[in-house]
């Protein structure tokens, strides 16, 4: 078989095709379910009904969607400009250090929440920057290394919470010690259990949009993206672009980690991020890295998680079906993606 | 010679792709012990019945033989099996790998457990020795040189016992003297009875090997002549369908340097001088490979040298990066128009502005879309790009609209120096006249332009001044009119270097 | 004074080697898939399937080499996916591999939780024996650290040495390293890119689910979700630097593995007991990008690595 570029797609292939893709997700999540010998449109059902079916259900998935929109949108950035950044995890944890070490009594004032999110975008920054420019000076692949920094990060944040930030009043618990209240996302409306996190998420798609379409930067990230060679030889100074990349995506990253502590949780724990950035990839890829689409896109896939939880309890199907069929749909989704742009021929 | 039994014989092939159809009811036949010239220019059919021949595409109508039996079409080993071997003019090699292991690559089972290399070997040096072929069967192909690469690859088709060579430009990376020694071998290889089909469109060449010419149009046969009943003229008029007309060159009024080369070094060039003065073209001549790369990037501000300085205006550049060398008005055109020179999924418009987007499309970090879809809307005008309009990718334009829009990029700020690395490489002749034409307009202009290639005629036919350059070292400027193709290809080959030094 | 100490001991050495050999498995693996020009990032989850699946297959009563069968064959079918995904459809192989991996890791967890939903602690299997090497395992030092051990051991080093065998003496190996350098020259002549590729991948992942098997059948005999750990994106590091040659990445991860084990040791030391765990077992992977770095220079990249083949292009 070989394949061949179609000149002009038409709009049926190119929307039919995703379609097509999360259809075959939903097959094979009823197939897992028939497997676990459930009721596939019961547990289907239970899914959605989880996921939005009561205002709880769906503030949950609004709060469980809003770091994904932030690893989402750092993994989409990078993505784009082609510098692999599997590092979100370790990004999102260097953030919500950076708001712990400042939010526990460092700073006070009515500017602590804006300076422990810079001071957390910088942090996640500094984190990506490392693997960059290992892959800028020595041509070192950053997917390999952006991977294990996260078990790195992961040691260290461990480290810390058995030691200098260990919560004094923690009964022995590895944990921070609680945010002061100036160091707290409020509630977008008094009453309902939703921060500002997701506000700010909202507000950072937009903002990354604006960018890759209007924007200078954003043009010189698209096209070291699409052909370093051809950029450089143009004239951008492509390792400039991907430091650049490489700032605003782990800082987005860190933004996740930030949102968490300051908005959801109020400290940090080893546990704060069940894989948030490893998520990011899967939701960065259904929205076919558009900052825009990535916010459906982390819609759905928070939706997925929430609704399998709350489904497992009821119809005993492993929660970890949300994992299995998430993998499927990003498998999917880039097959998807390739059929809209070329057809499979033989000979 | 007729008497001789057919070896190969396509009958009536036929291929369309959509609309387009690349082979047109095309019958060939080669007798044992003969040289056919496949004569045509670019898009004229030839690469399409070659994929045929070796089973990578399915004809939609016709049938390939090779020694009375049918090819089964779609079978890429078939051919091969038979006896008909194929040097592709982009050589199939894998460079760190030996030239003894890229010889056995594929040849009997796989599943074979050992690769036999000593018997191997002996049968390599037998062979390079029979056919005048010499090459160390140990070393790496990285190390070659083309000539030396060529050679590997018509070994492997010798160790596969191939009774018919077919030869896909073989000549257009070699000297002239090279090129006297693959005739040579051929001569050797007909001589023990194999048959060689010889795929070219340098007309002098094939009058020198061929016994019979078949001329391809369109993807039509139009002519099948006997070598010895035709003259190069007749050729090219069947070539291209009328009488071809070389572009008159207007004598040029050389003004003062623009840029100079002094005593440059690095990235393997050895003490480069050069001189690029307005109103004039420099032709930049050798076998590809020999320091042309480093040339080119070194104009375009890909590399800094080593040793020696860049002048621009009199005045020694600073820090050199391919922006400073667009700020110094230097226009750029890239060997590789497909990875270099555009980015295949940028529309036009994106690929308009990938020079200037700092400074003529933007405003403090903010783009003007408005003003660079202005910009690419006049390129397409003034250089007659094909296209269906600025917001389409660029991929998929055809490889001389491309290079059209490359050309507006670049010229359109009026610029002082242009370089042009091989820039009607794979082009039609329309394509060809128009972008040469654009070059002696910009030399007119009070450009100073450097044109690198491959294409002896070219350069001789376009080139003011011509610096032939070997191993990293430059000759000095001959004048248009002074040298011969074989004096140049001797400077090609490395002579007359050490007392001009 | 603690280091000789331990370096001098045969249990240390022992330990050095059983370390090494589900990485050496697991890179052999990924070295044959590179050096036919495919990166398989789906390594992390294979892994994990293999020590899921041979553990499964020996709790629900198979032999041993069964249960390395069954992880071998479930490795492989993620192969399959992987290959199909990134040979013949030339899709992101960073973004397939993630996606195995994503897979593969999912799998392993909803399997185990629907064959074991009441089960708190996974319940243990009887894991490989060491079958000393009779007469070799009694030289002093040598003799305990390599001839004491599983037969997985032993398999791993002899896959090792087949590996290089084939890739080096053998015209399937010849085929292969020339599908990774320049896919070109083995289409010219005749021979299936797409075939040599996804036979390799395949193959490859099946060695990488042997490697993940060792760990439950050999190493720990249970299956923890959090098991493999990371040792999958290792053994990518200990691909280059061994720079894609046989020999040099079971040195490397040898090497990698006597690190292991003395920074297990070390912990217990005066000196260790100063320093906070979490440095000692961040080792592991700051000695990856220490690797990856000191041979960024100096490695031979198979010409395509990552470089998907489609015929209709040139």
């Amino acid at each position: 078989m070989r394949l061949e570029p179609i000149a002009n797609p038409s709009a049926l292939r190119r929307a039919g095709l995703p379609l097509a893709a999360l259809g075959l997700t939903v097959v094979t999540a009823s197939l897992l379910a028939l497997l676990a010998g459930a009721n596939p449109f019961a547990t289907l059902g239970l899914i959605v009904q989880g996921a939005v079916g009561t205002k709880f259900a769906a503030l949950e998935t609004l709060n469980r969607a809003t770091p994904l929109i932030f690893t989402g949108l750092a993994v989409a950035v990078a993505f784009r400009a082609r510098l692999w950044n599997i590092g979100a995890e370790a990004q999102l944890y260097a953030g919500a250090v950076a708001a712990v070490l400042l939010g526990t009594g460092a700073i006070t004032g009515p500017l602590t929440l804006p300076v422990m999110a810079l001071a957390a975008m910088l942090a996640g920054a500094l984190v990506l920057l490392g693997p960059v420019m290992l892959k800028t000076r020595f041509g070192v692949d950053e997917v390999v290394t952006t991977l294990l920094f996260n078990f790195i990060m992961l040691l260290l944040v461990s480290y810390l919470l058995e030691g200098p930030l260990k919560d004094p009043m923690g009964m022995g618990w590895p944990k921070s010690a609680a945010l002061i209240k100036e160091a707290r996302l409020p509630r977008i409306v008094t009453g309902l259990r939703l921060h500002w996190g997701f506000g700010l998420a909202l507000i950072a798609a937009l903002l990354v949009w604006v960018i890759q379409t209007r924007t200078a930067l954003g043009y010189e990230m698209r096209a070291v993206g699409l052909n370093p060679q051809a950029a450089r030889f143009a004239g951008i100074p492509v390792n400039a672009v991907l430091v650049k990349t490489a700032l605003l995506s782990g800082g987005l990253a860190a933004l996740a980690g930030f949102s968490e502590v300051s908005g959801l949780k109020g400290n940090l724990t080893l546990d704060l991020s069940p894989g948030f950035g490893y998520t990011g990839i899967i939701v960065a890829m259904l929205a076919l890295l558009h900052p825009l689409a990535v916010i459906p896109s982390a819609l759905f896939v928070a939706g997925i998680f929430v609704g399998a939880d709350s489904m497992s309890r009821a119809a005993g199907v492993p929660t970890y079906i949300a994992d299995m069929l998430l993998a499927f749909a990003l498998l999917f989704m880039v097959l998807a993606i390739l059929l809209t742009k070329v057809r499979v021929v033989r000979g | 010679m007729s008497e001789a039994p057919v070896v190969l014989r396509l009958t009536g092939i036929t291929k369309r792709f959509g609309t387009l159809v690349a082979n047109d009811g095309i019958s060939l036949a080669l007798r044992q012990g003969e040289v056919v010239a496949l004569l045509g220019e670019n898009g004229a059919g030839k690469t399409t019945l070659m994929n045929i021949l070796f089973g990578h595409y399915v004809a939609d109508e016709g049938t390939v033989e090779a020694f009375g039996q049918p090819l089964p079409p779609g079978h890429p080993r078939a051919a091969l099996a038979a006896g008909v071997g194929m040097v592709h003019q982009h050589f199939t090699l894998a460079d760190s790998l030996t030239v003894l292991e890229n010889i056995l690559l594929g040849t009997g089972s796989l599943w074979r457990p050992s690769l036999g290399k000593g018997a191997a070997r002996a049968r390599v040096e037998a062979l390079s020795r029979d056919f005048g072929l010499k090459v160390h069967p140990d070393a790496r192909v990285g190390s070659l040189s083309v000539g030396e690469r060529q050679r590997v690859e018509i070994l492997k088709a010798l160790y596969r016992d191939a009774r018919v060579l077919i030869l896909d430009e073989p000549t257009a990376v070699l000297t002239p003297q090279e090129t006297e020694a693959l005739f040579r071998t051929l001569r050797l290889a007909v001589g023990r009875g194999l048959s060689v089909v010889f795929i070219s469109h340098k007309l002098h060449e094939v009058m020198g090997i061929a016994d019979r010419c078949v001329v391809l149009r369109h993807g039509r046969v139009v002519g099948e002549v006997k070598t010895a009943d035709t003259d190069r003229h007749a050729l090219a008029a069947m070539m291209v369908g009328s009488e071809v007309t070389p572009p008159a060159v207007a004598p040029a009024r050389p003004g003062p340097v623009l840029m100079r080369l002094d005593r440059v070094s690095g990235a393997g060039l050895r003490q480069v001088s050069l001189d690029l003065r307005a109103g004039q073209i420099v032709g930049l001549a050798g076998v590809s490979g020999n320091g042309q790369a480093a040339v080119s990037d070194l104009i375009s501000g890909l590399i800094a040298p080593a040793a020696g300085a860049v002048e621009i205006g009199g005045r020694p550049v600073g820090r050199w990066t391919p922006r400073q060398a667009v700020a110094e008005g230097i226009a750029r055109i890239p060997e590789d128009r497909h990875k270099t020179g555009t980015i295949a999924d940028f529309t036009l418009t994106e690929n308009a502005i990938l020079e200037g987007y700092r400074s003529g499309f933007s405003r403090a970090g903010w783009m003007d879309w408005r003003a660079a879809s202005d910009f690419a809307k006049g390129i397409i005008r003034r250089y007659d790009v094909r296209c269906p309009g600025p917001e389409t990718r660029i991929r998929l334009l055809s490889g001389g609209n491309m290079q059209k829009l490359i050309l507006g990029r670049v010229l359109e700020p009026g610029p002082k120096i242009i370089l042009a690395n091989q820039p009607v490489r794979g082009l039609d002749i329309g394509a060809i006249g128009y972008v040469h034409s654009r070059l002696l307009q910009a030399r007119d202009a009070g450009a100073a332009v450097l044109l690198i290639s491959e294409d002896l005629d070219e350069i001789m036919g376009l080139s003011n001044v011509i610096h032939v350059i070997s191993e990293g070292r430059l000759s000095p400027g001959f004048a248009r009119g002074t040298m011969t193709q074989t004096d140049l290809g001797l400077w090609m080959a490395g002579h007359g270097f050490a007392d001009a030094a | 004074m603690e280091i000789f100490d331990i370096l001098l001991s045969a249990t240390f050495w022992a330990a050095a080697v059983r370390i090494a050999s589900p990485l050496i498995f697991a890179t052999m693996g990924e070295l044959i898939c590179e050096r036919a020009g495919v990166l398989n990032l789906g390594i992390e989850g294979i892994m994990v399937i293999g020590a899921f699946c041979g553990w499964m297959a020996v709790y629900q009563g198979a032999d041993l080499w069964g249960g390395v069968g069954v992880a071998m064959g479930a490795g492989m079918l993620f192969g399959l996916l992987h290959a199909t995904l990134t040979v013949p459809f030339g899709l992101s192989q960073h973004v397939v591999g993630l996606g195995v991996t994503l897979l593969a890791t999912s799998t392993s967890s909803f399997a185990y939780r629907l064959m074991l939903p009441e089960v708190t602690s996974p319940p243990k299997i009887e894991p490989f024996a060491v079958w000393p090497v009779p007469g070799l395992s009694e030289i002093p030092l040598i003799g305990p650290a390599l001839f004491q051990q599983t037969p997985l051991t032993y398999a791993a080093f002899a896959v090792a040495g087949l590996t290089a065998l084939v890739l080096f003496r053998t015209p399937l190996g010849l085929a292969l390293r020339a599908a990774g350098e320049n896919p070109a020259a083995v289409d010219a002549q005749g021979l299936s890119v797409t075939g040599l590729r996804m036979g390799a991948v395949i193959v490859g992942s099946g060695l990488m689910a042997v490697g993940g098997a060792f760990l439950t059948l050999s190493a720990f005999s249970s299956f923890f979700f959090e098991m493999v750990n990371g040792r999958g994106w290792i053994c990518i590091a200990l691909v280059v630097f061994g720079a894609w040659k046989p020999g040099k990445a079971v040195l490397g991860a040898l090497l990698f593995a006597a690190f292991d084990a003395l920074q297990v040791r070390m912990q217990q030391t005066p000196l260790g007991q100063a320093v906070p765990y979490q440095v000692f077992l961040m080792m592991p992977y700051i000695l990856s990008i220490l690797a990856l770095i000191l041979m960024s220079r100096r490695a031979e990249v198979p010409a395509a690595l990552m470089t998907p083949f489609n015929k209709g292009e040139r």
